[in-house]
């Protein structure tokens, strides 16, 4: 006889533990960077085009919408690349158990925030 | 016993790879370039264009960008697999990301070479 598993699908009520928020961040960063793809490349295109083209970018880049639109996006690239970095620690089997898992979950927030804020701090 | 009968396109592990793979090459593209931001934090025009000027740099900047396409390819396949179900409208969006992508390869070729 096959038991059916439980299942526990109210949305409003799961909690989701860090390392399945870390999770679900790292593939809505992902899409949100493939749908960026055309703004990223057009933004490479201008700053190497011509010193005019680079001149209006950055003029358009003083702009703080502009600016806060590009933070979220490099805030969407670190969490990306840590969350990224903790997966292949996970495959090479550096971090295991469920301790070490809720652990280096918190490290890719931390680390990818205060990353954010020091390029972010840098650049403007 | 267990008589296991596997099915499928068998692309899976390949793929698995080839995310780790794309993974590491970007990380490593990002480290020297975001290390050139840090060590150049004021950097004009000139400086900027100086970096991207070698043939050396245009090409490792080309194979992080294909890596990026390829991994992204892999990526939004996945998403696009567990979130859309009917075959039709997955087949449309698998076809117009395809599409986009290879236009990105032809951009950044024109980026990157006819700057």
């Amino acid at each position: 006889m096959i038991r059916k598993p439980p299942k526990f699908l109210t949305l409003t009520q799961i909690r989701l533990p860090l390392p399945g928020v870390v999770s679900i961040l790292h593939r809505v960063s992902g899409a949100a960077l493939f749908l960026a793809l055309p703004l990223l490349l057009w933004l490479l295109q201008q700053s190497l085009r011509s010193i005019e083209t680079f001149t209006l970018l950055g003029d358009l880049l003083a702009s703080w919408p502009v600016k806060l639109v590009l933070l979220g996006l490099l805030w969407g690239f670190l969490l990306h690349l840590s969350a990224g970095v903790r997966y292949l620690l996970v495959d090479a089997r550096w971090i295991s158990g469920l301790a070490q898992a809720r652990q280096s979950s918190g490290w890719v927030l931390v680390v990818s925030l205060s990353l954010t804020f020091f390029f972010g701090a840098q650049l403007w | 016993m267990v008589n296991r009968v596997v099915t499928g396109a068998h692309y899976g592990l390949r793929d698995w790879l080839i995310q780790r793979v794309t993974a590491v090459v970007m990380v490593i593209y990002s480290l020297f370039i975001g290390g050139w931001l840090v060590l150049h934090p004021h950097a004009g025009y000139d400086a900027w264009t100086a970096l991207f000027s070698s043939n050396g740099v245009r090409s490792v900047s080309l194979l992080f960008l294909l890596c990026m396409y390829y991994h992204a390819w892999i990526g939004v396949r996945d998403i696009v697999m567990d979130y859309v179900k009917p075959t039709l409208i997955r087949l449309v969006i698998y076809v117009l990301v395809i599409l986009a992508l290879l236009l990105y390869v032809i951009w950044s070729v024109q980026i990157l070479w006819g700057m």
